[in-house]
């Protein structure tokens, strides 16, 4: 009647209104050759769909959501279709309600404020006389019900456990799962209903009802107690099974319900586990069913699996486990892959319980490891690294490289990790480690991590014995080299520092195949990797850091050097531009002193190194996160790595003089960033134990600064502040290319001894050297000094060696005028600071009657000398320069502030400019 | 428990999907596209089961059909591979023979047996026999229905003739 009426009524498309039937809609889904087309399809029959919800029809409300459901499963949105669901739920007839459930049940799921509608026709239906209906409502709830409703429904469900429908309990069973599952506070509720399923005759319940107190154990101590109580029930279910004859109704391949045995045996390792009574109750059908169940088909093998891993879990006697052990066995040496597979995964817990056991199978499970199947790789990769320890670890690393050269790409990363931990982990000794990690190393690809690497590097630092060997290794690895960076990294750090035991044959060990190297076979090593499109730019820094050092160990191939380092004066790379530059400044200028800058690396402390690893956080969070490189870090840096590291090192050396003098001034910028780390740093008193091994190199930079540091108290702070001159007021480098007239050498006074420490410096300190040369080289405002490291470097780190110097301070520049300050500290009295002013006139006509005036604060003492003069020639033709006297009482706590007033003539007429000096250095 | 069953042709197409964990539409889009990469690519001879995100899929291939199901990590994966061959076997007797069409066609009634396998991801009933009982007894509630209502609608079309 309804029908007829829609399809005589005004709507334009009484037919449409009926649409297609559910098969024909599916057919021109499948009949569509392109995703466009389909589309088109889906977006029609939408349209349709959506009309017919709008218009309410009910006839066909069931065949439309049917519909959706199609559409739902191809991926398209059916949000819109999610009321129709509730609609069919709330109508009477079981085949509205049976499409409704089944949309409700893929159309939405928990987290819907839709699903809170349903609750009502929920607790309705499943109280409905019909079992199907109470069933459609239990499974509802048991696959999508939220905790809310959960909550609200759990007293039917609970009633509906006590139902005299097999049907009904198993489903309501189950159902509490779920809810316990999402409120947990429903265990207790649970609990007694629970157990008493357990006696039911029914196999669906009873494995409903096992699952269903497995759950409660797992999350309630209470519940586990009472379980405790019912270890002989759950024995007699599994015996039932076990002893009977077959049972038509649950046969699976000769097994009686081999799903039921599996949960009770489940339960019963649960129940078991650290609890020796309930474990000698159940031995005995443990080991009946270990040595009664068929292992031919699955059904057989899933049961012993089960079975072994309760064995194995609770606290069973030794011959019970022997039996599970001798069932791994023969899953192991199973041709089929699945058995294998879960035997390796089993062994992996085992191997707590009884090593010896696995032990017996190592050749097998290292099989397993080349397997074809990723699957079994995994699984065998995990058992061999548990299984790995010092008298065994030889053979089995052989065997993992063996499987590294033929390894999928995926698995690769994967193993070089394992084969690296093993090695570093359990290595006999020194030369057997290195020589793993270059056999590692020369696999191709790029698979062996950064802290790999330099742990590697720590060691062979450490070997000293063997820095001849390894040197040579490297080179003959690198000579079928294809592009690995870590190789590479790792040769050229080695080839850079001991370059020279490369050519002499130094340190050979008995039995060493000899080798012949010339020096510029040496370099042609570092070419082959400088010019190869591979290498990374981390990798070129290292090439290029290698050459330096060879340059000076090297004599035949200096020119050579240079023209590998001149290219990258252009590179694109700042990192690389910069150390080309500076390198090539070192090479052309300062032969004299370049054989002291490139000294070899004092030996790397390994003791801090790892405990500096294994505390990690400090560092990592002061490297910006990029790289947890500690004491490494700066070896790595003289040799290659980015600028970060480079902190590291200060850090390093800053840390000897401050667990002696609390750093407590204020500091900005990299001073800042310096004292966070001096904050976390793990070193503070590592002081002792890095001193013996800096003193390999005399006159080391790290050992002026120590012998220094240690007297003086005040050179902790001065020394981080020459290294890092704050930055905000104005930057100091700025100030020192337009300072370039002033002579760098001038405050300190130059000499012979001061220089070399100043090189020295360089040595470490490359960070403040690249960052000048910088400035001189690209500042475009920056007059002089092209390119010249050492020129811009001069005034900087003289500092901490002689304690007398600080960057020049532009205190006051105005349009016409500028104001220079040089800085002097007498020796012996750190709360006196001599400032060397320099007057500069900066516009065209000159000032006469030229008189400077100063203030400081009460903590602050001010002695004003005379000036040299009080005529000021136009266009910085002249500088008058004055000496002030500052003592400053609160040294160490608080910096200098000064007050400035210049009073002047220009064309007659009375000038004055004012100012406010606060960018003195710290420390003063 | 089961977080996912999943049914995916030879060539990547879904032929049923049934969430018991919560999966937003755009994980589960997401998760689909991923295993089916991972399942499809693998060779016939290997073993049935692939790590994924800390769980475990299980799976198996009847015909031209995958049968997969994520388990955790430390269920048991040859029940798990009895499981699906349990559904498989019930689909099989339910629709004489089962093929891919008949699970296209009645998707609906695919759904309707795997509820009555598995609720909240744990397996309910272990008879096959039973299974196929109680799913028959609700097609014939269903077509009783129809009937009836198909007969009202004669009735009235006949009365307004």
């Amino acid at each position: 009647m309804q029908n007829l009426m829609k399809a005589l009524g005004p709507g334009q498309s009484g037919g449409l209104k009926m649409g297609t039937r559910l098969r024909d809609m599916i057919r021109a889904v499948r009949a569509c050759k392109t995703a466009a087309e389909e589309r088109g399809v889906i977006a029609k029959e939408c349209a349709n769909l959506r009309n017919a919800f709008k218009e309410n029809d009910q006839d066909y409300r069931h065949r439309n959501v049917a519909k959706l459901m199609f559409i739902h499963m191809l991926g398209y949105p059916t949000h819109f279709g999610q009321m129709e669901c509730l609609k069919l739920i709330a109508s009477g007839g079981f085949p509205e309600k049976r499409i409704g459930y089944l949309g409700l049940m893929l159309l939405l799921d928990e987290r819907q404020e839709v699903l809170m509608l349903v609750t009502n026709s929920l607790k309705n239906d499943l109280n409905h006389k019909n079992q199907f209906i109470a069933g459609l409502a239990l499974c509802a709830l048991g696959n999508i019900c939220s905790a809310e409703m959960a909550r609200d429904l759990a007293p039917e469900v609970e009633k509906l456990l006590h139902n005299n429908n097999s049907y009904i309990r198993k489903k309501a069973a189950l159902c509490s799962v779920r809810i316990v599952r999402k409120v947990p506070d429903l265990i207790e509720y649970f609990t007694n209903p629970a157990v008493g399923l357990l006696t039911d005759k029914h196999h669906g319940v009873l494995i409903a009802a096992v699952k269903l107190c497995h759950e409660l154990c797992q999350n309630s101590e209470a519940a586990l107690e009472q379980m405790r109580k019912q270890v002989q029930t759950l024995v007699r279910i599994l015996k039932n099974m076990v002893v009977s004859g077959y049972a038509p109704e649950y046969d699976v391949g000769g097994i009686t319900d081999p799903f039921l045995q599996i949960r009770v045996l489940r339960l019963l390792r649960f129940v078991g586990k650290g609890d020796a009574d309930s474990s000698d109750v159940m031995s005995d059908i443990l080991a009946q069913v270990a040595t009664n169940t068929e292992g031919n088909k699955n059904a057989g093998n899933a049961i012993l699996y089960e079975c072994v891993l309760t064995i194995m879990a609770i606290e069973a006697i030794g011959g019970l486990r022997v039996l599970a052990v001798n069932i791994l066995g023969r899953f192991l040496a199973n041709r089929d892959n699945n058995i294998r597979y879960v035997a390796l995964n089993t062994l992996v817990k085992v191997v707590s319980v009884d090593t010896q056991a696995v032990q017996r199978h190592r050749t097998t499970i290292v099989e397993c490891v080349k397997d074809s199947d990723v699957s079994i790789r995994r699984r065998a990769l995990e058992l061999v690294y548990a299984l790995v320890n010092q008298s065994n670890v030889k053979a089995l690393t052989k065997e993992l490289l063996e499987y590294l050269k033929v390894s999928d790409q995926e698995f690769k990363s994967d193993l070089t990790a394992k084969i690296c931990s093993l090695v570093q982990k359990f290595a006999p000794e020194k030369q057997w480690y290195i020589d793993q990690h270059i056999l590692v190393m020369a696999e191709p690809g790029n698979y062996v991590k950064e802290e790999v690497l330099r742990t590697l590097i720590v060691v062979i630092s450490n070997a000293t014995e063997l820095h001849g060997y390894t040197v040579r290794q490297l080179y003959r690895a690198m000579q079928r080299w294809s592009g690995q960076e870590g190789l590479a990294q790792v040769a050229l750090w080695c080839i850079g520092e001991y370059g020279e035991m490369l050519i002499n044959h130094l340190n050979e060990l008995p039995g060493e195949e000899p080798l012949t190297v010339t020096e510029s076979d040496a370099v042609d090593v570092i070419e082959t990797v400088i010019k190869d499109v591979r290498s990374s730019s981390n990798t070129q820094a290292f090439a290029l850091t290698a050459l330096l050092k060879l340059s000076s160990r090297f004599s035949s191939t200096t020119q050579r050097i240079k023209d590998l380092i001149k290219p990258h004066k252009g590179s694109l790379t700042l990192e690389l531009q910069q150390r080309s530059i500076e390198f090539g400044a070192i090479l052309n200028r300062h032969d004299n002193i370049k054989g002291q800058l490139v000294e070899r690396m004092p030996v790397l402390d390994e003791a801090t190194y790892v405990s500096k690893k294994a505390d990690g956080t400090g560092i990592a969070l002061a490297a910006d996160g990029k790289r947890a490189t500690p004491v490494v870090g700066g070896d790595i840096l003289a040799n290659g790595g980015p600028k970060q590291e480079t902190t590291n090192t200060l850090i390093d050396l800053l840390n000897l003089d401050a667990d002696e003098t609390p750093v407590n001034e204020p500091r900005k910028s990299a001073g800042d960033h310096l004292l966070s780390l001096l904050g976390v740093d793990p070193l503070s008193d590592s002081n002792v134990g890095t001193a013996p091994s800096v003193g390999t190199s005399s006159d080391n930079v790290l050992m002026d600064i120590l012998s220094l540091g240690t007297p003086a108290a005040s050179t902790a702070p001065s020394s981080s502040t020459s290294l890092f001159p704050p930055a905000p007021p104005a930057d100091p480098f700025a100030g020192l290319g337009t300072a370039a007239p002033v002579d760098p050498f001038a405050p300190a006074g130059g000499n012979a001894p001061r220089k070399t420490s100043l090189l020295d410096e360089l040595d470490v300190l490359p960070q403040v050297s690249r960052k000048t040369s910088l400035l001189d080289d690209l500042g475009p405002a920056v007059p002089k000094d092209k390119g010249s490291l050492l020129d811009g470097l001069d005034t900087i780190p003289i500092v901490p060696a002689t304690t007398s110097a600080y960057p020049t301070v532009t205190a006051l520049e105005t349009s016409g005028l500028k104001v220079l300050f040089d800085f002097v500290k007498p020796p012996g009295n750190p709360q006196s600071t001599v400032i060397k002013a320099s007057y500069i006139n900066l516009s065209p006509s000159p000032y006469t009657d030229f008189i400077f005036q100063a203030a400081v604060p009460k903590f602050l003492q001010l002695q004003l000398e005379p000036a040299s003069g009080s005529v000021l020639p136009a266009s910085g033709g002249g500088v008058i320069t004055q000496t002030i006297n500052v003592t400053n009482t609160m040294h160490g706590q608080k910096s200098l502030l000064m007050k400035l007033r210049i009073i002047y003539k220009v064309d007659g007429q009375d000038k004055v400019e004012q100012g406010q000096v606060n960018n003195f250095p710290q420390g003063l | 428990m089961i977080h996912f069953v999943l049914l995916i042709s030879r060539q990547g197409k879904v032929r049923l999907t049934k969430w018991y964990s919560p999966y937003t539409q755009k994980e589960r889009t997401k998760v689909i596209r991923e295993l089916s990469g991972v399942i499809l690519s693998r060779g016939p001879k290997l073993c049935n089961f692939v790590e994924w995100r800390g769980l475990k899929v299980v799976y198996k291939r009847y015909a031209s059909l995958y049968f997969c199901m994520c388990i955790d990590a430390d269920d048991n994966e040859l029940e798990t591979l009895e499981i699906i061959h349990h559904f498989v076997e019930i689909l099989d007797r339910y629709f004489g023979n089962v093929c891919e069409l008949d699970l296209i066609f009645n998707f609906h009634k695919a759904y309707y047996i795997l509820d009555e396998v598995l609720i909240a991801g744990e397996l309910q009933e272990s008879s096959k026999k039973s299974v196929a009982r109680v799913i028959a007894a609700q097609d014939t509630l269903v077509e009783n229905a129809k009937e009836q209502a198909g007969s009202i609608t004669n009735m009235i079309a006949q009365a307004t003739k």
